[in-house]
């Protein structure tokens, strides 16, 4: 069919009447470096007042002797503790944290895979699904002791702990994620005659991304929490050691510089997964940009 | 009256001669769908039989809930008839076909993919020859006046324009048969107009068969070659409606030709939304 419209009659598509079309560009130039950093600020002067709030709260108590200092030390004996045992504290801190990671990563590795398979098969999910959830309900801090009558007093047990309370969290976001896609995109993709495997590597999988870490950020808190009552059951070293033993000896200041490290360690975590998931998902983050979390 | 007066007698289209002899793009003959539920049987579509010649645009016009999608599901292999029979040029549809494009109503891109990449979605999927889908793509976004808009995301995009991605992802492999499922159903009536301007050029440009289901019957009418006229449930053909316009068409001289207004005042009561008021007749 060689017959040609005269080139007059095609309009300048979309520019009068596109709504998002014109200022494209613009917002893809994005902003300048001091509008980012008074767009930074913005975001966290709140969240920032409120801690400073909290620790003036705490400081006060102290201060005024409300409070017995054995039982609530001040703000500055505990930063003394933080900067007097740096050194032992940073030592118990990295174990906790090398748990944590490695029982985080085999609980992604695992979570991710079982939704995989879930998905792709009814009868494993019906299979699965109960046995995940009997393994979910079980309280984490009864069975840690049998673990460490199974596998003694070194990390792992700590790390099976870890990835135990991490797992579900993982798994549910990545089957719902897997599970939310649009049908017509998986129709779109039996025109184009891809297999399922590309269909699963470039549609499915980067689709359920913003779902799986919604999963993981919550999943990476749990796994610090995990580490530490896998310490507590029974350890000789790591953060829930720490606390245990400021604990037996009533050293509150040591009790209290524990738990702040341990709260800093799950902060950094958490923000190490955002940061990723920024990094990895851009144009998730840019959809959500007003909002702090997403599904949680 | 032999063949030969008959072409003698009317004036013959230059295309008709050479459609005839080979098989029709899409050919339904004799098609029902029924769906089971537990509670109750829908009949969606009932002795449907249509035939679209090479080329050939298409509309398909009813109430909602007629089956316009199914029939389009049907031709593209994403669904199976109860009974009868659906052929593309000739070749039964048996599974999902490959030689088709489909466009949607919601754009359907990838948020993560830029729109060139969006367009590019059908050559990775099909492993086209990479160089060959590169140029295809660079010749649809200068067609459909993408340029400049090829990095965007489709959220930064507009309604029209991510319609636009999709239609040359559906082009971009060239189907012979190209199928839109109510395209342009969610943009404002000034953005409609303007695409059906561009699809009704792209189409003449490329010569793809087209089967559109539409709700707006001006575009139904301003588009196609022929308006498939059907009932709701069960969905069947009352009527297929030729108004022919000529091939030429200038948005606003078309809508105010008399074929136009007769056409779509006969969809009108066909569809039953233009039916007199009782106390018309004083």
């Amino acid at each position: 069919m060689s017959r040609q419209t005269p080139s007059t009659t095609a309009p300048v598509p979309g520019a009068p009447s596109g709504t998002g079309g014109p200022d494209t560009p613009a917002r893809r130039a994005g902003p300048g470096a001091g509008e980012r950093l008074a767009a930074a600020a913005e975001r966290t002067w709140r969240p920032v007042a409120l801690l400073a709030a909290c620790l003036a709260a705490w400081w006060a108590v102290s201060a005024a002797r409300l409070v017995e200092p054995y039982l609530v030390p001040s703000p500055g004996t505990t930063l003394q503790v933080v900067r007097d045992r740096a050194g032992y504290l940073l030592e118990h801190s990295w174990v906790t944290t090398y748990e944590t990671l490695l029982g985080f990563a085999i609980a992604v590795v695992l979570g991710v895979l079982s939704a995989v398979l879930m998905v792709h098969s009814a009868e494993l999910e019906k299979t699965l699904y109960p046995v995940l959830l009997f393994a979910q309900v079980i309280p984490k801090i009864a069975i840690a002791p049998l673990f460490v009558v199974w596998l003694g007093f070194g990390i792992t047990p700590k790390i099976v702990v870890a990835v135990l309370i991490a797992f579900f969290p993982v798994v549910i976001s990545m089957v719902t994620g897997l599970k939310s896609i649009d049908p017509e995109m998986l129709e779109l993709s039996a025109t184009m005659g891809a297999g399922p495997w590309r269909t699963f590597a470039k549609i499915r999988f980067p689709a359920s991304l913003p779902h799986l870490f919604a999963g993981l950020k919550v999943a990476v808190t749990l796994a610090v929490t995990g580490a530490v009552v896998g310490e507590f059951v029974g350890a000789n070293e790591g953060l829930g050691y720490v606390i245990l033993q400021a604990n037996g000896n009533l050293d509150t200041p040591m009790l209290f510089a524990g738990l702040l490290i341990m709260s800093l360690l799950g902060v950094v975590l958490f923000a190490l997964v955002e940061l990723a998931e920024k990094v990895l998902l851009p144009w998730h983050a840019s959809r959500r940009a007003d909002s702090v979390t997403t599904t949680l | 009256m032999s063949v030969a007066e008959e072409t003698v007698g009317k004036p013959v289209m230059v295309e008709s001669a050479p459609r005839q002899a080979q098989p029709a793009a899409v050919d339904v003959k004799d098609v029902a769908v029924r769906f089971r539920s537990k509670k109750r049987d829908v009949t969606a579509l009932e002795r449907i039989d249509l035939s679209v010649p090479m080329g050939e645009f298409v509309s398909l016009v009813g109430p909602s809930g007629c089956g316009k999608s199914t029939l389009l599901k049907l031709v593209a292999g994403l669904l199976k008839p109860s009974s009868g029979t659906v052929r593309l040029h000739g070749d039964p549809v048996t599974g999902p076909r490959h030689d088709i494009g489909y466009v949607f109503q919601r754009a359907a891109l990838l948020e993560w993919r830029s729109a060139r990449r969006n367009i590019l979605l059908q050559a990775e999927m099909r492993g086209m020859p990479a160089d060959r889908a590169r140029r295809r793509a660079d010749e649809l976004i200068a067609m459909t006046g993408l340029r400049g808009f090829e990095e965007a995301l489709p959220h930064e995009l507009s309604g029209g324009m991510q319609q636009r991605v999709s239609l040359c992802r559906a082009l971009l492999h060239e189907p012979p048969v190209l199928l839109m499922d109510e395209p342009f159903g969610a943009l404002d009536a000034l953005t409609r107009e303007q695409m059906n301007i561009e699809l009704r050029r792209i189409w003449r440009e490329t010569g793809t068969t087209v089967l559109l289901v539409t709700h707006s019957i001006a575009e139904a009418v301003y588009l196609a070659d022929r308006i498939v006229v059907m009932s709701a449930r069960p969905g069947t053909i009352t009527e297929v409606i030729e108004p022919g316009l000529p091939a030429e068409r200038d948005y606003t001289e078309t809508v105010g030709r008399p074929e136009f207004a007769h056409a779509t005042a006969r969809i009108r009561r066909l569809l039953g939304s233009a039916a007199p008021p009782p106390d018309a007749a004083e």
